[in-house]
């Protein structure tokens, strides 16, 4: 008879990965290192690491490098990595997974990606507030933080004239339902987790 | 024919011209939209990024209404690609994983809410025109031809991906737009960024990167001779027509090329005047583009004879 | 119940294959205590060793067994291993029994607890089966010496001269109107660069020329009936709309014809040919064929340049398809691949950019006798190339596509570069690969001397090829798109020309062939063989034989070898004569037989003969296969399968069903 293994392998940073991607079904071990997601990249070419990269970073345990890396936050979840990938792998939720995992650990800061973040976070919180996106707010809110100078530029130039054809309001508009809304949004806070 | 309509935040201002026009060609298409009442924001490529089961909770408020106030039909449409695609992919990642449909809907229920995984069929709106309403009754209702106007179709990335989401149309050369334009009487031009990204949110991350992506396919559209750049999503809308002066200063280019709605051209070559359309509401002025289109077909382009020595060029799959 | 019978129980272990998983010993005690028939159980390191096979032969001698079950491998590995003990023994082959406990069990499951469970159960059944089961003597049955190929590539022309050398008659039928495969269309052959064609027609006109060789070209065979020993095979002979006889085979009809057509066959879409035709200068049999879906008098009606100019009276515009009837006691298919449709992955633009070429396009540029007479242009058929980008990898590992290796683009890529080198020197030459795959003999030393010759070797599955173009020296090229992986930068080649290497595919139809020959084929399509290891030649069908790429993805030398083993394989079953076949056959009881003939109309061999006078039907033991469709379908039960009685049978799954068997109510239908 075969001796039984002593004990469980140790979790590793890829299981974390694994595990806080929805379903569980990342296909992450699968990768061959091919590179395809590298080469469709649409931001490819100004990542710190490619995707491909970043997988073989994460199956290397190199946790702390690959949650300060702007690679995840230079995703524009165009999905050509998971359509192109030969072994299926759900690419775009794995760089999802990996933001959130940055946050979650505040290594983000570091990464030359830092302000990016704080776009998101900016715009979840008008939604989380009103039940609806707000262009104007989260452009001056996001800019003042990170780009002085931009919102200069946005309210003098492309923002005033984008006001002036009417496609910018100036206040948020407000769902009925909200407290229903942020009720839910608690609670789904609170569940925590992937999946 | 009758359908769930969710616009999404964008629709009610920044692209309000694409919700206008929207509603102004599905009438005569006789497509009935009832919106989701009290609909909320989907999270756009933001909300994930920060906490999944919000994220997904979010959006399952919205497929929650959808699936309440729905008759018989339980088709959902979304003219913006980001909504159509957190619709579509809410629902399909509930219905493969129990365990998150589970979080969803307990989330759900501090609301008072529940969705069943399957009950609602998000479809983009060109979907619908395409499948649904189909090229020959758009072709019965074309009265003013776009004659002479070559456009470049834009499809952008997340309405034709991913693959796993099972899309209508071909997710790297899609043609469905392409053959609808055709029918409107313009001229499709060859367009290989058709299907690129146009930089999403990286205009506020990093815009050296956005603007590179943005002008790649201003560059490739107006290389192959297009007057005019349609989109079918509020994001690629704004990115290539809001942005277009900025990339134009960043690369010392002057690229000059408006960037309308699918359904605003539909609008005119139906004969419904441009205000109607929300036409002139675009940064970068249509007016000079639209005043190519003509009254007349334009003569058939004469198929060039290939030299004697070309070796013969093979057939694409779909005339094969 | 049926009288006592003495079993002997064996329990291999198979190293930790079985044990393992499965308490083989406790299998083993169990069965002995709780079956009455058993007489003595044993579990055992290795049955299949000679040691084990002496422990079945001495048992039988001396404890006077009266049947054997083994509880071990399938049955196809070692079926045959115990029958033979068992004969040794003094015991009749049929009266043991195999329980699979090892692929329908241990290598199913990690649950040790549930597999000893199972196994118990499998093994309980088998013994319950020997009981009931009966001696039977083999049926011996004559080989025809004549065989059937299918496939006239270089697969099935090695077999055919092999076994045509060896005196016996062999029947080739190639659906094309020449034989030679896919390899009369190559240039070179990687990794010595022979000249394709050099080394190959004197092979083909071998063929053409044998007497021991029947060469049906432009045919297709339609119906296979029988078994190993003697197969009934029909064969479709196209109208050629030529007089074979009367052809001399002098090329005027084809100078003439006035019609011109893309020829997506031989040249793979690059050049064109005429409406009569001969694929190339070379083909065997020389006669031309006329292409009737293209033919402008078959269509208008009007024409006949070909007969006008036919110095033979060769052209026959009534020909009609003959239907051939030709028996063999051997079939080995050696029916080839396809090449992947480049057309699949729009990303690579094939079909929309002019100067995106397939590999079989390029090897038809580079051949001298092909329509640039060997020029390496661009599409304009004027321009040459000064970059040129080969693609690995096209439709191949790839979940999307295929999703296996296709063994030979790596060294077909590599060809191409070298030939790029040479013929343009001045050309840059880029291999976009994932893994380089060279493990033939001199393939490592073929890949060295590209190094040496400059190609640059990009690491990475190229993303997209594209011509819109962002910065002044990509105008106009096309730009390959791409992660350099060893560097982890996304990059973008300008080049003048694309070569997409298009994998291996099965043929479009290998799962209607497969059915036609009664045999398997996988998912992907390549036909199934007997054993991955030991047997890559059988299938599980007697008699029926594979070679070449129509069992898996294979290079010109592995065909050959495959070729020639298949080949070998026939000629030992023609040299022995006869085969003895398994006593596996209906029977119908006359008291029981209703004279409804439902069954004569099923039997798929034509086995079954009604006798007027008695009202009875009656099997043809020599012709019945045991398939048991009749068996099923005798409304009076009147016929039952030997070996495979409802007594067995029932008796088998109360076996299985040991522990619920008192709350169940089986009876024999």
């Amino acid at each position: 008879m075969t001796a039984e293994p002593t004990s469980a392998r140790a979790l590793t940073f890829f299981d974390e990965v694994v595990a806080n991607t929805p379903g569980g079904d990342s296909r992450l071990e699968l990768c061959l290192q091919c590179g395809t997601c590298g080469g469709s990249c649409p931001s490819g070419a100004d990542m710190e690491h490619t995707p491909r990269e970043i997988f073989a970073m994460i199956d290397a345990g190199m946790k702390d490098e690959v949650l300060r890396s702007n690679a995840p936050w230079y995703c524009v979840s165009c999905y050509y990595c998971m359509t192109r990938c030969p072994q299926e792998i759900h690419i775009t939720d794995i760089m999802y997974t990996l933001k959130r995992m940055a946050i979650r650990e505040g290594l983000y800061k570091k990464s030359s990606a830092s302000d990016a973040p704080g776009f998101s976070e900016t715009f979840i919180s008008f939604v989380e507030n009103n039940g609806r996106s707000f262009e104007l707010g989260l452009a001056a809110v996001h800019h003042l933080r990170y780009h002085p100078i931009n919102a200069v530029k946005m309210a003098t130039g492309m923002g005033l004239e984008m006001i002036l054809k009417g496609r910018m309001a100036i206040v948020p508009t407000k769902i009925k339902g909200i407290k229903q809304l942020q009720s839910i949004l608690n609670k789904a806070k609170e569940l925590g987790g992937a999946a | 024919m009758k359908y769930g309509y969710y616009p999404g935040c964008s629709l009610e201002r920044n692209a309000y011209s694409y919700h206008q026009s929207t509603l102004a060609v599905a009438k005569p298409l006789g497509l009935e939209f009832v919106e989701v009442e009290d609909w909320n924001c989907c999270g756009a490529t933001e909300y994930f990024a920060i906490d999944a089961i919000p994220a997904y909770a979010l959006v399952g408020r919205n497929l929650a209404l959808a699936a309440q106030q729905k008759g018989d039909d339980k088709q959902l449409v979304a003219p913006c690609s980001a909504c159509f695609l957190n619709l579509k992919k809410t629902d399909h990642y509930m219905d493969e994983s129990p365990e998150l449909a589970e979080k969803v809907n307990t989330a759900l229920a501090a609301g008072e809410l529940h969705y069943e995984p399957g009950s609602v069929e998000a479809r983009h709106l060109l979907d619908v025109i395409v499948s649904d309403v189909g090229y020959d009754a758009v072709a019965e209702k074309v009265t003013k031809p776009l004659y002479n106007l070559k456009v470049a179709s834009y499809y952008g990335c997340m309405i034709v991906r991913p693959r796993a989401l099972e899309t209508f149309d071909d997710a790297e050369c899609p043609t469905s737009m392409d053959h609808l334009m055709e029918v409107l009487g313009a001229e499709a031009v060859d367009f290989s960024m058709k299907a690129h990204c146009c930089g999403g949110h990286m205009t506020q991350i990093s815009e050296p990167t956005a603007f590179d992506l943005i002008r790649s396919i201003l560059k490739n559209a107006v290389d192959n001779g297009a007057d005019t750049i349609v989109t079918l999503c509020p994001m690629c809308q704004l990115n290539l027509d809001a942005y277009q002066s900025a990339v134009n200063k960043h690369f010392g280019t002057d690229y000059n090329i408006p960037i309308l709605y699918f359904t605003q051209l539909m609008g005119l070559a139906f004969g419904i005047p441009a205000e109607e359309l929300g036409i002139g509401k675009e940064l970068v002025d249509a007016r000079s583009a639209l005043t190519k289109i003509g009254t007349e077909a334009p003569p058939k382009p004469k198929k060039k004879r290939p030299s004697k020595k070309a070796l013969p060029m093979p057939s694409l799959l779909e005339e094969a | 119940m049926t009288k006592k019978e003495k079993v002997g129980v064996y329990v291999c272990h198979c190293g930790t294959n079985i044990a393992g998983i499965v308490d083989v010993e406790d299998v083993s005690t169990w069965v002995g205590e709780n079956n009455e028939n058993v007489e003595v159980s044993r579990d055992y390191k290795f049955m299949c060793s000679s040691l084990g096979q002496e422990l079945i032969e001495k048992d039988i001698k001396e404890k006077g067994l009266t049947r054997v079950v083994v509880a071990a491998c399938s049955p196809h590995m070692h079926e045959k291993t115990f029958r033979g003990a068992c004969q040794r023994g003094g015991l009749n082959p049929f009266l043991f029994e195999m329980a699979n406990i090892r692929e329908h069990n241990s290598w199913a499951t990690n649950d040790k607890v549930a597999a000893t469970q199972k196994a118990k159960a499998l093994v309980n059944a088998a013994v319950e089966r020997t009981v009931q089961q009966t001696s039977l003597e083999p049926i011996p049955v004559e080989i025809n010496a004549n065989t059937l190929i299918v496939g006239g590539g270089i697969a099935g022309i090695t077999a055919a001269l092999e076994l045509a050398n060896g005196g016996d008659h062999v029947y080739l039928v190639e659906r094309e109107p020449s034989i030679g495969g896919h390899m009369a269309q190559l240039d070179k052959t990687f990794p010595t660069l022979d000249c394709s064609a050099c080394i190959l027609t004197p092979k083909m006109v071998d063929v053409g020329q044998h007497p021991n060789i029947t060469l049906l070209s432009y045919s297709e065979v339609e119906v296979v009936d029988g078994y190993v020993g003697n197969f009934s095979v029909t064969v479709r002979k196209k109208a050629r709309y030529v007089i074979e006889e009367d052809c001399t085979g002098c090329g005027i009809c084809e100078e003439k014809c006035p019609q011109k057509v893309v020829d997506d066959a031989f040249e793979a879409n690059l050049g064109y040919r005429k409406v009569v035709y001969r694929p190339f200068p070379q083909a065997v049999p020389n006669y031309p064929v006329i292409d009737a879906e293209n033919c402008t008098y078959f269509k208008n009606g009007k024409c006949k340049v070909c007969e006008m100019f036919c110095p033979t009276d060769a052209i026959d515009f009534k020909q009609e398809d003959e239907l051939l009837k030709i028996e063999v006691g051997n079939i080995i298919l050696a029916t080839g691949y396809d090449v992947f449709d480049a057309r699949r992955i729009k990303r690579y633009g094939y079909g929309r950019l002019p100067n995106v070429f397939t590999s079989m396009e390029f090897e038809r540029m580079v051949n001298a006798a092909g329509p640039t007479a060997g020029d390496i242009v661009l599409r304009d058929g004027v321009n040459v190339p000064k970059s040129v980008a080969i693609i690995h990898c096209v439709g191949s590992r790839d979940k999307n596509f295929n999703e296996y290796c296709s063994n030979v683009c790596c060294m077909y890529s590599l060809k191409f570069a070298h030939l790029v080198h040479e013929r343009i020197p001045a050309a840059d030459v880029y291999n976009f690969y994932i893994d380089m795959r060279a493990s033939g003999k001199e393939y490592e030393a073929f890949y060295h001397r590209l190094l040496e010759e400059g190609t640059h070797f990009i690491r990475g599955k190229v993303a997209e090829v594209t011509n819109a173009a962002n910065l002044p020296e990509e105008e106009g090229k096309l730009i390959v798109q791409t992660e350099n992986t060893l560097i982890g930068k996304q990059i973008r080649v300008p080049v003048d020309m694309v070569i997409l290497s298009a994998g291996i595919e099965s043929r479009h139809d290998a799962n209607e062939v497969a059915h036609l020959f009664g045999m398997g084929c996988g998912y992907n399509g390549f036909f199934i063989e007997r054993h991955p290891k030991l047997d890559p030649i059988a299938t599980m069908t007697e008699g029926i034989f594979i070679a070449g790429a129509c069992q898996g993805p294979k290079d010109i030398p592995s065909s050959v070898a495959q070729g020639a083993a298949a080949a070998s394989r026939v000629s030992s079953l023609i040299k022995q004569g006869t085969v003895m076949m398994e006593p596996i056959r209906a029977h119908i009881n006359e008291d029981h037989c209703s004279g409804c003939r439902i069954c004569n109309n099923l039997c798929p061999y034509n086995a079954i003969e009604y006798h007027e006078d008695k009202k009875v039907s009656e099997v043809i033991t020599a012709l019945c296969q045991g398939c048991g469709t009749c068996v099923a379908a005798c409304p009076s039960a009147a016929i039952s399968g030997a070996h495979f009685t409802n007594e067995q049978l029932l008796s088998q799954i109360d076996g299985i069903l040991w522990d619920v068997k008192s709350e169940l109510k089986m009876e024999p239908a």
